[in-house]
C-alpha cells in the first residue's frame, strides 16, 4: 500500500530524513519509535505534504501514485489520513461543517455522490459515540476550547468519518489520560484494523501498543530505520532504553 | 459635507479615498437623513454592490435602538459614511463586512457622537481584501462632556489575502467625560497557514478551506441583521470570487 524509498528530506534547508525506507501492506499495522529529534514528526508532514518540508531525494509510491506529486487535499481524497500531534484550533468553523465539507470534497474527487445531511450525520453520531465524544462538541468550532485528550479524540472521529486506506498517527496518544488511551485505541482497532487499511503509529511510549497491537515495530534514528522487528521489540525498547537497543 | 470644493487626502476623513472616483462623482448629493424617535427601534442592512459613496446622518432618539449591517463590496471605489448622535440612552450598533479584490477601494468612515448620558454604541467590522485592492476603517467616537455612562466598543479586524492588497484602520477616541467606557481593538493578519494545511489534510482543496476560514472570520458582523441570510449568502458569494 505505501512504499518509501530512500527518503530524504529537508525542513529549513536542514537535512532531517536521510534515506528511509519502509513498506506497509494493506491490512498491517506498524509503530515508529524513536528518540526526540530523530524525524517522526518530519516524516508524517512529508507523507502528508505540508508545506516548508522539502523532499530532496527518494520515492513514496501509494497504491500505485506517486504520493511526492499530490497536493495534500489529493492524498486525502486517494485514502491517506494524518493524524496531529498537535490538532490545529480553527475559531468559527464548525467541526460538523468542516467534515461534511471535507468527506463530500473528497467524494467529489473520487467521482462519488456527496452524502446527504442526514446521512452524514448518521456517520458522525456513530464515529462519535465509537470514541465516547459528544455529539454538542462535534457541532462547535473545530477543536476550540478542547483539553488535549479531547482534541485527540476529535482526531479519531474525524478518522472514523473520513474512513481513509491509510492513517498515519502522530502521537495520537501523548496529552491522553488511560482512559482515553483505551477509548483511542478502541477507536483505532475498529475504524483501521481491516484486511484492506494500514496504520502507521508513531508514539514514544509502548502504552499506546498495550491496545494496538502492531505487526511491525521500527526504530527511527537521525533520518533513517536503523532497526525493525516484531511488537517484542518495543517493548524491549521501553524495558532498556533507544541507546541500549540501538548499541 | 457641503462644501463646495472637492475634499482632499489633506483631510484625514479622505486620506486614503479614490480622489479620481470623488472628483468625478462630486459635488455629493445631500446625506441621507435617518431620525429614529425616542424608544424607537430601527434596523437597516445596506449592501453597496455597483460602485457609489453612500453618506448618512443618523440621530438615534432618548432609549431608541438602531442597528445597521454592511456589506461593502461591489465597484472600483465604495464609500459608506456614518454620522450618527446618540441621546440618553441611546443604542446603536454596525456590522459591516468590506470584501475587495482586483484594485478596489472599500472604505467605511463613521462618527459616532455619544451626545447625552448612558448610551451604548459596538462596531464589529471585518475587511478581507486581496489583489492590490485597499479596506479602509476610520472610526471615530466623540464623547461629549455631559455624556457619562458612555459605553462604546470598536472591534475592527482584517485580513490580507495577498501581500499587496492594504487594510488601514483607525478607531479614534475623543473623549470629555470622566465616566466612560470605551473599548476599541484592532487586529490585520494573514489566514493561518497551519490552519489552512489542517483544513486541505482533510480533503478541502486550497479554495475551499480558505473559503470556510473567511466565512468564519465575517459570520459574526451579520448576527441580528433582519436578512442575515442574504447577507450571508452574498458575501460568501464575494468571497468565492477571491480565492
Amino acid at each position: 500500500m505505501l512504499r518509501i524509498e530512500n527518503l530524504h528530506a529537508n525542513v529549513a534547508d536542514k537535512p532531517i530524513l536521510k534515506g528511509l525506507s519502509l513498506a506497509i501492506n494493506a491490512g498491517e499495522i506498524h509503530a515508529i519509535m524513536g528518540p526526540n529529534g530523530a524525524g517522526k514528526s518530519t516524516l508524517s508532514y512529508v507523507l502528508g505534504g505540508r508545506p516548508g518540508y522539502e523532499v530532496t531525494e527518494g520515492s513514496v509510491d501509494f497504491d500505485g501514485q506517486d504520493l511526492l506529486d499530490m497536493d495534500p487535499h489529493e492524498r486525502a481524497a486517494a485514502g491517506l489520513f494524518l493524524g496531529f500531534q498537535y490538532p490545529v484550533e480553527i475559531p468559527g468553523v464548525s467541526n460538523v461543517q468542516f467534515l461534511r465539507e471535507s468527506l463530500n470534497a473528497q467524494r467529489k474527487a473520487r467521482g462519488e455522490e456527496p452524502l446527504s445531511g442526514g446521512d452524514f450525520l448518521k456517520v458522525a453520531r456513530e464515529k462519535a459515540g465509537l470514541l465516547k465524544m459528544d455529539m454538542d462538541m462535534l457541532k462547535r468550532p473545530v477543536n476550540v476550547g478542547f483539553s488535549g485528550g479531547e482534541k485527540k479524540r476529535n482526531e479519531m472521529v474525524q478518522m472514523g468519518i473520513l474512513d481513509p486506506k491509510l492513517a498515519i498517527l502522530d502521537e495520537t496518544d501523548s496529552g491522553l489520560d488511560i482512559d482515553a488511551l483505551r477509548t483511542v485505541g478502541d477507536g483505532i482497532n475498529s475504524i483501521m484494523r481491516r484486511p484492506d487499511k494500514a496504520v502507521l503509529l508513531i508514539t514514544h511510549y509502548q502504552r499506546l501498543l498495550d491496545y494496538v497491537q502492531p505487526d511491525f515495530v521500527h526504530v527511527l534514528a537521525a533520518g533513517r530505520i536503523v532497526k525493525s522487528g516484531g511488537p517484542e521489540l518495543a517493548r524491549e525498547l521501553e524495558a532498556h532504553g533507544y541507546a541500549e537497543v540501538m548499541a | 459635507m457641503s462644501a463646495a470644493s472637492v475634499p482632499t487626502r489633506h483631510e484625514e476623513a479622505w486620506r486614503y479615498s479614490d480622489m479620481e472616483a470623488l472628483t468625478r462623482l462630486w459635488p455629493l448629493p445631500a446625506p441621507e437623513s435617518i431620525v429614529v424617535p425616542a424608544g424607537g427601534d430601527f434596523k437597516r442592512a445596506i449592501i453597496q454592490d455597483e460602485g457609489a459613496i453612500r453618506q448618512i446622518d443618523m440621530s438615534v432618539g432618548k432609549g431608541a435602538t438602531a442597528s445597521l449591517h454592511i456589506l461593502n463590496i461591489g465597484g472600483a471605489y465604495g464609500r459608506i459614511e456614518l454620522n450618527v448622535t446618540l441621546h440618553e440612552g441611546a443604542d446603536f450598533a454596525l456590522g459591516a463586512a468590506q470584501i475587495g479584490g482586483g484594485e478596489q477601494n472599500l472604505e467605511i468612515v463613521t462618527t459616532v457622537t455619544h451626545a447625552e448620558p448612558g448610551a451604548t454604541s459596538r462596531q464589529v467590522v471585518r475587511s478581507v481584501l486581496g489583489g492590490t485592492a485597499t479596506g479602509t476603517y476610520l472610526g471615530k467616537v466623540a464623547v461629549a462632556r455631559d455624556a457619562q455612562q458612555t459605553d462604546s466598543e470598536q472591534d475592527v479586524k482584517a485580513m490580507l489575502l495577498d501581500r499587496s492588497a492594504t487594510a488601514n484602520a483607525k478607531p479614534e477616541l475623543e473623549i470629555f467625560a470622566d465616566d466612560v467606557k470605551c473599548a476599541h481593538g484592532c487586529a490585520i493578519g494573514e489566514l493561518d497557514a497551519m490552519a489552512l494545511y489542517y483544513l486541505q489534510s482533510r480533503g478541502l482543496p486550497p479554495s475551499e478551506a480558505k473559503k470556510l476560514m473567511l466565512q468564519a472570520f465575517v459570520a459574526g458582523v451579520f448576527e441580528g441583521a433582519e436578512d442575515a441570510e442574504a447577507l450571508q449568502a452574498l458575501a460568501l458569494a464575494k468571497l468565492g470570487e477571491l480565492v
